[in-house]
């Protein structure tokens, strides 16, 4: 659904904002390797601009910081209105690896609504070239959650509910059998 | 002569031929020693969760669903592929793997989930023994780790009223 409404509405050039809200620059190097004759992500048509105005997509990088996450939902809301919102790195993706400093917001999907995620710290050329193939429906996503049962019994749950703190120790009381 | 250096250039240009990699047309191998997406083989996982303690993004959670069931999640959001958790594991369980082609339209497509089987030790409740390597992996008694709103909670007081969990920092918008 997303795939065919974005192969219809981005169907030719895809012009894009490169947006870091406090990023290490480890990802914008990777993006700026992207725009080199060795990758040459401009055969897909894409192009670097420099004001969201004009662009299509943002790729943002690095998580939403507490002086910078504003400026990014306002780059957001300056861009015209079919828009996607790429999160390229780890930082983007989930607020980093810095997740619980003071300053860190969080990922940028607290901000703005992110689209299509591209991990990796950073993520190398063609894993962001590949997250731009995915989003213009040239090659499918390879990821699928995966989940291990080794087995299932009907066994009585312990749950943190039924913790109970007494001075320094905390308690397992249970209130109630299953 | 400025014709000459321009015929020159020309040739230098000729020269490089086509550099461009034909990419997400055709496969790009990547260096032998590069980390990609952790795989966590639940054959050879214990359960000893001392991935969890030393991933420096807590993006392993551990979550003690009762005395025989152990469900180990990785989220992979904020993972940096450090490999930490390969190194530190006793059983060789988690390989970093070549995957990089990781994109997705939704965050949930990188996790995986591990529910092990745990057998009992009649003293402690757990099935280790003491001083081993596995004793630096500081995994000691039970631990719930917010599985629900995928957090990580490193203390089991932080379920008691009186310490609420930490949550996450409000946006305030001026």
């Amino acid at each position: 659904m997303l795939k065919k409404l974005c192969q219809k509405m981005f169907g030719r050039s895809l012009w894009v904002y490169h947006a870091n809200s406090g990023g290490c620059n480890g990802c914008d190097i990777e993006v700026l390797n992207v725009l080199t004759p060795y990758y040459d992500a401009e055969r897909f048509g894409i192009k670097l601009v420099g004001s969201p105005r004009h662009a299509d997509v943002m790729l943002c990088q690095g998580p939403a910081m507490r002086a910078t996450g504003q400026a990014l939902k306002r780059a957001y809301d300056a861009m015209p209105a079919p828009k996607l919102v790429f999160a390229i790195g780890s930082c983007a993706c989930g607020g980093g690896i810095w997740f619980d400093s003071y300053s860190v917001l969080g990922p940028v999907e607290k901000v703005v609504p992110v689209n299509f995620y591209i991990p990796g710290c950073p993520p190398r050329p063609e894993a962001i070239i590949y997250g731009v193939a995915v989003a213009l429906g040239l090659v499918d996503k390879k990821t699928a959650p995966v989940q291990f049962k080794q087995i299932e019994l009907p066994i009585p749950r312990y749950h943190p509910g039924d913790l109970r703190g007494r001075d320094e120790l905390v308690v397992y009381e249970k209130v109630e059998k299953v | 002569m400025s014709v000459l250096s321009k015929l020159k250039e020309t040739i230098v240009c000729l020269k490089a031929g086509r550099v461009t990699l034909p990419y997400p047309a055709q496969a790009r191998p990547v260096p032998e020693r590069f980390r990609g997406r952790p795989i966590f083989d639940a054959a050879k996982c214990t359960g000893c969760g001392g991935c969890a303690n030393n991933c420096p993004a807590r993006e392993i959670l551990v979550f003690d669903v009762c005395q025989e069931v152990r469900v180990l999640q990785y989220l992979g959001r904020r993972c940096t592929y450090c490999g930490r958790c390969a190194d530190v594991c006793p059983e060789k369980a988690v390989t970093m793997s070549h995957e990089f082609e990781n994109a997705t339209n939704a965050i949930g497509d990188i996790q995986q989930r591990i529910e092990l089987f745990m057998s009992t030790c009649q003293r402690c409740g757990r099935c280790f023994k003491e001083p081993t390597t596995l004793d630096q992996l500081k995994m000691k008694g039970y631990r719930f780790d917010d599985v629900a709103h995928e957090r990580w909670v490193f203390r089991s007081k932080a379920y008691l009223e009186s310490e609420p969990v930490v949550d996450d920092i409000k946006i305030e918008w001026d």
